[in-house]
């Protein structure tokens, strides 16, 4: 996982330095000052499924298998709360804001990074799914604890990514 | 590939039907099988990117020939290009590193053999896709084309403005696919070698075989995730009007460069990683001695892979970056020649002295030594950016890297053919077939790669289809396409000796070699399970140990 979690950091290196590069210097349209604001909830939200995601794998360590999947189904709640301010966010910059994919470079670079690190934290989501169904239908046993261990990895690092994405986009890029 | 028990006599057995056989073999998560279908897959393609390349040739062997059209000129530079390095020599690598690093270190199979299975049909999808194109894209001049954009895809060439249909889209996600490949091997490889190695395998006292497949697939991570980043790009730009490499909207055509060398450079060490790795098990073995300094051979080839991280805007000198940019990557280029330059002066002390046997795996790796640092110095010369504004983009680049890949990489990859194929097939392949192979292939390389820099050096640019008479290059383009005669001719010879001596070769044992690593252990083809018990080692030559228990490695080490 940690491997998988290096090459997939050399990815979202490319995009962040891609999003960096480009920052001021689309032609026209809107730019990020006008259209961004910060994304509270969804970063909170985001970051404590990180605590809650660490919990369930705890508790399985412990032989919860109950509490693993409620941990596990928080996470995904959390999870899906985030995407779903996501596409609230889009919908507005897209019908309102008149900001697409296509727009304007920073269109581009903006719907290109924040959208493959929303493609990974849906991958994580169905890894959630996954594992909360499996464990409610009494397949998980404490055995099963260093396997969920790893993929929490994956979760902490959708997490850290979306950290720096927040630091890059929406704090540093305005 | 024997599972067959020791037990039943061999007439008691039933012969399995053809497609249970066949079935087995696509289903297999066994890595000796995936290895072997890897190395298949790359000889095959092999031929297809070699016919490329002798298209290109004929067409360049005298001024204004009309063997093939400059559209299909492109068309084939391109797939010869994208061909060779990531579906001939990539997969070698792979096969090889799959075969040996679980045998080396006295491991059952690789970490994540499941894993291991998905690579090898994602790599394979994505050579059919390539070259699915010829049939299914539909370009501007007809349809079915292959990609003729060259095997780097430079924007905006690669813009849907430039290149409507569907041929660069071929390129893009054929690459994508096997990449995804090369990164799941890679993770397995690291994986397996972090964790699998038998009872008092140290670090210090694996193969540096192992080592060195260990950092190659670092560089992989590292590198063809940016590709990948890359290729999406293109993609967004291509069908969802981004404009990441759009100038007219403030992108950049140069970021795309950047982007893919940034690939580009540390895939190269990728390639070469593994021959080294080759040669360091070769020789020692053909010296009757081992390896001359195994602690700097490691921290020379890390030192290699980090500098590789960092050299790779020499290929962007004549772009025009700022001068101190130049000046750092042409400082950094001639750093990478330092631990380069100590591995080859350690192969050599290692061959100082020793007992030379030159058969053909010795053969073919002393030959590696002696073009790898002539290729290295063109490398060298090509890295200072002033000679590069007069050389970058001519026949004399061409020469360079061809000297690395095939004089370097594919020389120590046919040795390590010769190496393992008794271990492979248990049988010993025809070393007169095999000597052939080699003056056949030496003649035809030279003739072929020590000519083509001439015309470099001369002015000839590279991508071009034809060219004026009279400027000199004539007769040394003619000299060039003589040698792929050789070259093409040494190639029947090696496949025929594969082929005879897989069916009719003389039986070999474990160990026809008197080599030590624990690959030698097992016979001849290994069974599916490797060893019976699992190996403890003690020192870096176990074999060695066990054949000489009155004077062990472990006394010395």
């Amino acid at each position: 996982m940690f491997c998988l979690i290096a090459a997939e950091s050399a990815i979202f290196t490319i995009f962040v330095v891609a999003y960096l590069f480009y920052v001021g210097k689309s032609v026209a349209g809107p730019t990020p000052a006008d259209v961004l604001r910060l994304p509270v909830l969804p970063t909170i939200c985001l970051l404590s499924s990180s605590l809650t995601v660490h919990a369930g794998v705890r508790s399985l360590r412990n032989g919860n298998v109950p509490g693993f999947a409620r941990w596990w189904l928080v996470t995904l709640a959390l999870g899906a709360t985030f995407l779903a301010a996501t596409m609230i966010e889009w919908r507005r910059l897209i019908y309102v804001d008149g900001l697409t994919i296509r727009t304007n470079l920073f269109g581009t670079t903006y719907y290109s990074l924040v959208g493959l690190h929303a493609f990974h934290v849906t991958a994580g989501l169905m890894g959630l799914t996954l594992g909360s169904t499996l464990a409610v239908l009494g397949y998980v046993t404490p055995f099963h604890a260093s396997r969920s261990d790893v993929f929490s990895l994956y979760w902490h690092f959708v997490d850290v990514v979306w950290i720096v994405v927040f630091l890059v986009v929406y704090v540093a890029g305005r | 590939m024997s599972t067959d028990s020791l037990a039943l006599a061999h007439s008691e057995i039933p012969p399995i039907p053809l497609v249970d056989r066949l079935h087995g073999w696509i289903t297999t998560v066994d890595h000796k099988r995936l290895g072997l279908l890897y190395i298949a897959y790359a000889l095959v393609f092999l031929c297809l990117g070699g016919i490329e390349a002798a298209a290109m040739r004929i067409q360049l062997m005298a001024p204004h020939l009309d063997f093939v059209s400059p559209q299909v000129f492109n068309r084939l530079f391109t797939m010869h290009g994208t061909t060779m390095i990531f579906f001939v020599v990539m997969p070698l690598v792979f096969g090889f590193a799959n075969y040996l690093v679980p045998l080396m270190i006295g491991a059952r199979d690789m970490a994540f053999p499941r894993l291991n299975a998905f690579s090898f049909w994602m790599t394979a999808f994505g050579g059919f896709l390539l070259y699915f194109s010829v049939l299914g894209a539909n370009g501007l001049y007809g349809a079915g084309n292959a990609p003729d954009v060259g095997w780097f895809a430079y924007a905006p060439l690669t813009s849907q403005t430039f290149s409507p249909g569907h041929s660069t889209d071929f390129w893009t996600l054929s690459l994508l696919v096997s990449g995804f490949g090369s990164i799941g091997t890679a993770v397995n490889i690291i994986t397996t070698i972090v964790c699998l190695r038998c009872p008092g395998m140290t670090v210090q006292r694996m193969p540096l075989f192992v080592w060195l497949n260990l950092i190659m697939a670092g560089l992989v991570i590292l590198a063809v995730s940016p590709l990948s980043a890359a290729q999406l790009m293109l993609l967004v730009d291509r069908y969802l009007g981004g404009h990441f490499f759009d100038t007219q909207a403030g992108g950049s055509a140069v970021i795309w460069m950047h982007f893919f060398w940034i690939f580009g450079h540390p895939e190269v060490y990728v390639l070469v990683l593994p021959a080294f790795a080759a040669a360091s098990e070769i020789i020692p073995v053909f010296s009757r001695k081992p390896i001359f300094g195994y602690a700097v051979m490691v921290g020379a080839t890390v030192c290699i892979a980090f500098v590789a991280m960092s050299v790779w805007a020499h290929h962007m000198f004549t772009v025009g970056m700022s001068s101190s940019a130049n000046t750092f990557f042409v400082l950094s280029t001639m750093v990478i020649a330092v631990p380069t330059g100590i591995k080859i002066f350690n192969w050599l002390a290692t061959m100082w002295g020793g007992k030379l046997d030159f058969k053909a795996p010795m053969l073919f790796c002393v030959a590696f030594l002696f073009q790898f640092l002539v290729a290295g110095l063109t490398g060298i010369m090509l890295g200072a950016a002033p000679f590069n504004w007069q050389l970058g983009n001519s026949y004399f680049v061409v020469a360079h890297f061809h000297y690395v890949i095939v004089g370097g990489i594919l020389f120590a990859l046919f040795g390590a053919f010769y190496h393992w194929f008794p271990k492979m097939t248990g049988r010993m392949y025809n070393e007169r077939l095999a000597q052939l192979h080699f003056w056949l292939f030496v003649i035809g390389f030279h003739l072929t790669f020590d000519f083509m820099h001439i015309p470099g050096l001369l002015g000839m640019p590279r991508r071009i289809y034809t060219y004026e008479p009279g400027r000199g290059w004539d007769l040394l383009n003619l000299i060039v396409t003589v040698g792929v005669a050789f070259q093409a001719a040494a190639v029947l010879v090696f496949v025929v000796n594969l082929a005879i001596s897989r069916w009719f070769g003389q039986r070999a044992g474990n160990d026809p070699w008197d080599a030590w690593t624990l690959e030698w252990l097992t016979s001849s083809p290994p069974p599916g399970y490797n060893f019976a018990d699992e190996p403890t080692v003690q020192s870096r030559r176990p074999l060695w140990d066990l054949k000489h228990p009155d004077d062990p490695d472990w006394k010395y080490e």
